[in-house]
């Protein structure tokens, strides 16, 4: 029976294309601008690293000023100094470990005719790339001896290799930043982890970074970070000897564990290691070490900013709206069907049958509206995209993959069935005597 | 087969109680061709939807084929007009967007016939009102005497025990009338029953019974009408 009533629902929509229209566009819509933003807040809020999030762990450490909080109240600050970063780098208690940072270099392309430019620039451990499973075009990234032995060598990202080396295998050849050459011993693949969990602090959704050498050097260069720096008291004289010897926080940490058990002997190991440098006047604010996974990270940072969520609230209503209207054209249009109904009746259709056929129309409706939909989305992705063509990252964001067209489609069908409940309903009341032919 | 006994119908609003049918009574054997006439507002019309269960009594009894369907609910009702009673209506209630064969076919459906089935059924009934050659035609390619045939085929598809005709040829012209007429006599010599209900004399005739309705009763009951008024004449 359900192809009988999809062959009746395709002839009712097609013999009343002007209603059937207005209730596909009303439920397209109303999908269009709800799953705009949906849209939106999924790719925000999604897992960044799946297959490994549930294994890394970002390192906070209260080291902030005893008077009040750096941010929010009970909360340690985001960032660790760089005297804290290198002690717990060189404790390694974890199975692996990153220390990072942002700065800004200019690399001078080969050519005669080439002018520098600004590249976005990490500084970070050799277990960067296979803690966060960054994925290599060619070659791969440096092993730990190089984080010690101050050897120039430099990762880069795919666009980076496209721009300078035209996509070719690069392997080996040069970099120059800043006056200094990088021997390249590998090229990412495609790699944009959004949002940009291991360094939210320079923006959640920017690009990963063009390039990437080891930390040890960016500290022979006395490079200071391009990222947030905090500090709670002077830095005090003696230039970058005393900012790396300061209470300033201005770089990330995240280490590997595996399960609960190891999870809770790092955080004693962190505990431990703060005790001891309270007995050397530092961390004069109680013990409040943290491990955030990437997700309780996310949510600590609003990474998904609050009007997002209003924005989400308001975008529901508007379907809301569209589908009320959706309600009293459906039943216009089965109103008006009032005699097939009463004569479907009479020949034995029982209110269940009446009841399917107008949902199964209801729900085609629905998948129609739904597919519309999904482009009205997509228009609406576009448009917020130009919007906000200013901020940088702004593509990275607004992307629909497979599951949010399925959802779209899904939420329309689901909708419009929703929609229908009433007027069929109706449909279902009409008197089959009522509506047959009367002497 | 059809048997109505002291069924009453009343309609009531908040001030006004209308006694549509009161103590009325009727039997029809199988294989009968009865008509039931009356002027408006007699009751024609509610004894028609009592009969082909579009209404409940509000009294009585109501037995087919010695079944009490008085009292059934909803989706019984829906079951038995399915399989036992085929309708003929005035305006002949073809659905526009639905071809013959498909306007023929929608009782079917409900009956839960197989396609091979339901294509056997439906092909025999065209048949038999002679509308072969008109499978694909839509009900306004047709005249409204074809109209009303394929509204016959499709009473007659679910094989009913007996067709419900409300004034089947008041929409036609005299030659389509007694077309259609010759069709349904045709029908019941075959062994449908039939019961039509009507203001037309002369359609009355047709029928091998009369049952004359007035103030909601059956007010006589005559076989061969035609030839009661021929030797009174």
């Amino acid at each position: 029976m359900f192809r009988y009533y999809l062959k009746l629902a395709v002839l009712s929509i097609r013999g009343n294309p002007i209603l059937s229209g207005l209730m596909i566009a009303a439920i397209a819509v109303g999908i269009g601008a709800c799953m705009t933003i949906v849209d939106i807040e999924y790719v925000m809020s999604s897992d960044p690293i799946p297959q490994r999030s549930d294994m890394l762990f970002h390192v906070r450490l209260d080291s902030w000023s005893p008077d009040e909080p750096l941010w929010k109240p009970g909360e340690p600050p985001d960032q660790v100094t760089y005297l804290d970063g290198t002690a717990l780098l060189k404790a390694g208690k974890a199975r692996r470990q990153v220390l990072s940072y942002r700065v800004g270099r200019v690399l001078q392309p080969q050519g005669e005719d080439q002018m520098p430019f600004d590249v976005n620039s990490r500084v970070t451990t050799a277990d960067f790339f296979p803690m966060f499973d960054v994925p290599f075009k060619f070659g791969s990234g440096w092993d730990k001896s190089a984080d010690n032995t101050l050897e120039q060598v430099i990762v880069l990202s795919r666009e980076m290799n496209d721009r300078v080396f035209g996509g070719e295998d690069s392997v080996g050849r040069t970099v120059i930043l800043n006056g200094d050459a990088f021997a390249v011993i590998g090229v990412l693949d495609d790699w944009a982890p959004i949002p940009k969990f291991y360094d939210v602090t320079t923006g959640a959704f920017g690009d990963p970074g063009d390039v990437y050498f080891p930390f040890s050097i960016s500290i022979s260069k006395e490079l200071s970070g391009r990222g947030n720096t905090s500090c709670w008291k002077p830095v005090g004289e003696g230039g970058y000897s005393a900012f790396l010897n300061s209470e300033c926080v201005w770089m990330q940490f995240w280490v590997e564990l595996h399960g609960e058990e190891e999870r809770v002997e790092y955080l004693a190991f962190l505990d431990a290691y703060v005790e001891s440098q309270k007995l050397l006047g530092r961390f004069p604010r109680p013990l409040d070490n943290r491990l955030d996974s990437v997700m309780d990270w996310m949510e600590n940072q609003e990474v998904v900013a609050k009007d997002v969520n209003v924005l989400l609230g308001l975008a529901v209503l508007f379907l809301v709206v569209c589908l009320l209207n959706t309600i009293g054209l459906l039943l216009a249009k089965v109103l008006r069907r009032s005699g097939d109904i009463g004569l479907r009746r009479a020949l034995g259709a029982s209110k269940k049958a009446v009841f399917l056929q107008y949902i199964v129309e209801a729900g085609l409706i629905g998948l129609a509206g739904g597919v519309l939909g999904v482009g009205m989305t997509w228009l609406g992705l576009r448009g917020i995209e130009v919007l906000y063509s200013e901020l940088n990252f702004i593509s990275n964001v607004v992307k629909m993959d497979w599951i949010m067209i399925l959802t779209a489609v899904l939420l329309a069908i689901l909708s419009a069935l929703g929609a229908a409940l009433y007027p069929t309903w109706r449909a279902c009341r009409i008197h089959p005597a009522s509506q047959l032919k009367t002497i | 087969m059809l048997c109505m006994q002291n069924i009453s119908k009343v309609y009531r609003t908040e001030s006004i109680e209308t006694h549509a049918l009161s103590e009325f009574s009727l039997t029809v054997d199988e294989g009968e061709f009865v008509s039931v006439t009356g002027p408006s507002g007699s009751g024609k019309t509610t004894f028609l939807n009592i009969a082909g269960l579009l209404e409940e009594s509000t009294g009585g009894t109501y037995e087919l084929d010695g079944n009490d369907v008085s009292r059934l609910n909803d989706r019984d009702r829906s079951q038995v007009r399915n399989e036992k009673i085929g309708f003929i209506f005035q305006s002949f209630n073809l659905i526009p967007e639905l071809n013959v064969f498909d306007n023929v076919d929608v009782p079917l459906r409900y009956r839960r016939f197989n396609a091979t089935e339901r294509r056997e059924r439906i092909e025999r009934v065209i048949d038999i009102v002679g509308l072969g050659t008109r499978m694909q035609h839509l009900p306004s390619q047709l005249s409204g005497g074809q109209q009303q045939r394929v509204a016959i085929a499709r009473a007659l598809a679910g094989e009913p025990r007996f067709l419900l005709a409300d004034e089947p040829t008041g929409n036609l012209d005299s030659h389509m009338a007694s077309s259609v007429m010759d069709l349904l006599t045709e029908i019941n010599e075959n062994g449908t029953t039939i019961i039509i209900v009507t203001h037309e004399p002369s359609l009355a005739e047709r029928a091998r019974r009369n049952i004359h309705v007035r103030d909601g009763r059956v007010s006589t009951s005559e076989p061969d009408l035609h030839l009661a008024t021929a030797a009174t004449a």
